[in-house]
């Protein structure tokens, strides 16, 4: 009991916790005290009674994929055969992107598969003809894409990065991390980078003066003490990079894919919520992830250390394929902030209120 | 003012609304909440300060455990004369979708799960004026036949006052002619708000709240429990809430015949009000603290998944509440005004959203003894 004192009195004076203390913190502190925790060094980075959130659209420019991974429901493993599988056209793209301005969008997030088909020529067309034809900050390819990118084009990663920055890319989303564990890697996403890969492409992006996010996922194979590596991980490359913006974590959805567990539920979603809040002290936002835990867990998460509650997601297929099919709509996302006693602000990808 | 033990001077040193810290000093010393600390409860912010203090009471009825039951709802008729403004699951009866279920319809539902452990019937329906008080009695003594090992829990005050009516016999002869059929306990709906703006409003033709405790009332003295509810998030204002917790607090003083306290989240969809949005967790947590803080003589307040969703009906047993009511297989009420959570919970996943919540299930029958 001491010792868990010790260590949220270290965290009340906004002392950095290593990872065994993390886990304790986890494992021994009440629900409402980890919450009441992260509540106030959310206020302690954030003072103002502010929410933020994006309106933005998920665009998947192919669900062909090589990867493969166990936890997916919606990419099209690339040798099954054909049918299902789909890149999308220009007018398709066009249309989301025009789409997305006239609802008051300011990016967009441009993920796909890793299309064995597709080399760098491919994606410097898609960035330049959005630069072409419109003004819209373009969030786009995790570090597994990039990582593919580069190894289907023989070149490196700071290359592919220069190559796509050029041509209009604009920030790097943190997806793909899943956990930054190999032994963990090697079970759900044994085709993906590595967890070294991951970090490295977010440094060399950060170095070219890229922002990026940085994601978990959990709730599949993994064990307590892999989360706390994960963000351990994360909170070393935010020290030397000062990259990231923002952190979220999210549960794993487990229908319609290759791993049976259960479904984390919405206490284990907030606690680990609030431990992200209080373990990464050099991140400054906290993403509430309304897309997998819903509305009402997501407004709670507000108490519970996130800052921010993502995007309006105009368009969301990924998750959606796994069996959760939350939506909201902006008036509906500003009126839960609204309703827990926040202000609402729509935000840029560098969360700078607009 | 005593002091604190260490954990509880934590607590109330983060209070992000210093006014919870009075309010959590007399609910400490035993000193029952106010109108006022009512209302302060609902208006604040500071939502975890708040299941703090819900929380300690919480524990000190039941330490860890968390109640659940194995239910099965019988919604015998949809069709009702009522038709109150807020309600998306009557019908006239000449309506599309409208039924009645016979005497043989229901005891065939029941044979249809007679091989799972259901220990508890939940049967309210619509006043049917097709239906003749000999069809309640009938569906009382059958669901005692079928599963007689089963509590049944059956009629809101609503219903009861029209089985008076059409029974043509008093209050007290009415609920001993229920009773003597098999009649045990009674659930808490029909309350809506107990106030009469919200009365004239929104559900005229039902009885008002004066009706409504004069039957609870009779009920109680019959030696039969019953729950209470509050339907909240349409057009009441935070001054009425208190008020009806308050008027139940008495007439539990007065009776002690109520069990559990269920808040209700009012569903729009589908209904007069559609205009109206659902509440938000913030709204649905604090009504189950509101409830365990001002209720300070109710043993049980439960937090009803059907309306609120799992997800956060599990949060809310660090808000104040001890029971997550049933499994309920069928649930046809809030599902028809668009409630987004599960028909039916299994026990397993019942007993997964306790425990990973930190709390020790623990199965019960329809007065909380627990089921081995």
């Amino acid at each position: 009991m001491d010792k868990l004192n010790n260590i949220i009195e270290k965290v009340r004076e906004h002392q950095r916790i290593d990872i065994d203390e993390g886990l304790a913190l986890f494992r021994q502190a009440d629900f409402l005290t980890l919450a009441r925790l992260a509540d106030q060094k959310r206020f302690h980075l954030h003072p103002d009674k502010m929410v933020s959130y994006v309106v933005d659209r998920n665009i998947n420019y192919t669900n062909i994929c090589a990867s493969g991974c166990r936890f997916c429901a919606f990419f099209f493993f690339f040798y099954q055969g054909q049918g299902r599988g789909y890149i999308i056209s220009k007018q398709d793209l066009f249309d989301k992107i025009q789409e997305t301005i006239d609802l008051g969008g300011t990016q967009i997030l441009l993920q796909g598969g890793m299309h064995p088909d597709l080399g760098i020529d491919y994606y410097v067309d898609l960035l330049g003809y959005i630069k072409e034809n419109f003004d819209i900050h373009i969030h786009g390819f995790s570090p597994p894409e990039i990582d593919f990118i580069a190894k289907k084009s023989s070149l490196s990663i700071s290359e592919t990065l220069s190559i796509l920055k050029k041509a209009g890319l604009d920030s790097i989303p943190g997806g793909g991390a899943e956990i930054l564990c190999d032994d963990v890697r090697q079970k759900v996403s044994p085709n993906k980078c590595s967890s070294a890969e991951w970090l490295e492409v977010m440094r060399q992006a950060h170095g070219l003066g890229m922002r990026s996010s940085a994601t978990m996922m959990f709730g599949h194979l993994e064990k307590e003490f892999h989360v706390f590596e994960h963000m351990d991980k994360i909170r070393t490359l935010q020290d030397e990079t000062h990259g990231f913006t923002a952190f979220i974590p999210w549960t794993f959805q487990p229908d319609n894919t290759k791993i049976s567990v259960k479904k984390k539920t919405g206490v284990e979603y907030l606690r680990i919520l609030a431990m992200s809040r209080l373990f990464l002290d050099n991140i400054d936002n906290i993403q509430a992830s309304w897309v997998t835990q819903g509305d009402k867990i997501a407004q709670t998460a507000l108490f519970f250390g996130a800052n921010d509650m993502g995007s309006t997601m105009i368009e969301e297929n990924v998750v959606a394929s796994a069996g959760v099919d939350f939506m909201l709509s902006k008036e509906e996302l500003t009126r839960l902030i609204t309703m827990a006693g926040f202000e609402p602000r729509q935000r840029d990808c560098y969360y700078h209120l607009l | 003012m005593k002091k604190l033990p260490p954990e509880l001077d934590m607590s109330v040193s983060t209070f992000t609304d210093k006014r919870l810290k009075s309010i959590f000093l007399n609910v400490l010393n035993g000193s029952r909440l106010s109108r006022e600390d009512g209302i302060c409860i609902y208006e604040t912010h500071d939502l975890i300060g708040l299941g703090q203090m819900a929380n300690h009471v919480r524990r000190s009825l039941h330490g860890n455990k968390a109640f659940y039951i194995y239910n099965q709802h019988l919604n015998y008729t949809n069709i009702c004369k009522n038709r109150c403004r807020f309600c998306a699951y009557a019908r006239d009866r000449k309506e599309k979708g409208a039924y009645a279920w016979s005497i043989e319809e229901i005891e065939k539902r029941l044979l249809d799960r007679i091989d799972e452990p259901v220990k508890e019937l939940h049967i309210v329906g619509g006043l049917n004026v097709d239906l003749k008080f000999e069809y309640f009695i009938d569906l009382l003594k059958t669901v005692k036949r079928v599963r007689p090992e089963a509590t049944i829990k059956a009629f809101t005050s609503v219903e009861i006052d029209y089985l008076s009516n059409l029974a043509g016999l008093s209050l007290e002869e009415t609920i001993q002619r229920l009773k003597d059929a098999g009649l045990e306990m009674m659930p808490g709906g029909g309350a809506e708000v107990l106030n009469s703006r919200i009365h004239k409003e929104l559900f005229p033709k039902k009885i008002g709240h004066e009706r409504w405790l004069e039957i609870v009332r009779a009920v109680h003295q019959a030696g039969i429990k019953t729950n209470a509810t509050m339907l909240y998030g349409h057009i009441e204002t935070i001054e009425e809430r208190v008020d009806h917790l308050v008027t139940l607090r008495e007439l539990q003083d007065e009776t002690g015949g109520f069990s559990a306290f269920i808040p209700l989240a009012f569903h729009s969809e589908n209904t007069q009000l559609s205009h109206i949005p659902p509440t938000t967790a913030m709204d649905d947590l604090k009504n189950v603290a509101a409830a365990r803080l001002m209720l300070d003589n109710f043993d049980h307040i439960k937090a009803y998944w059907v309306m609120i969703g799992e997800k956060l009906a599990q949060v809310a047993l660090s808000f104040g509440a001890d029971d997550l009511d049933g499994t309920i297989i069928e649930e046809r009420i809030t599902h028809m005004a668009g409630a987004k959570s599960a028909i039916g919970l299994t026990k397993d996943q019942m007993v997964n959203m306790i425990t990973k919540a930190g709390f020790v299930p623990v199965e019960r029958d329809s007065f909380y003894h627990p089921i081995n």
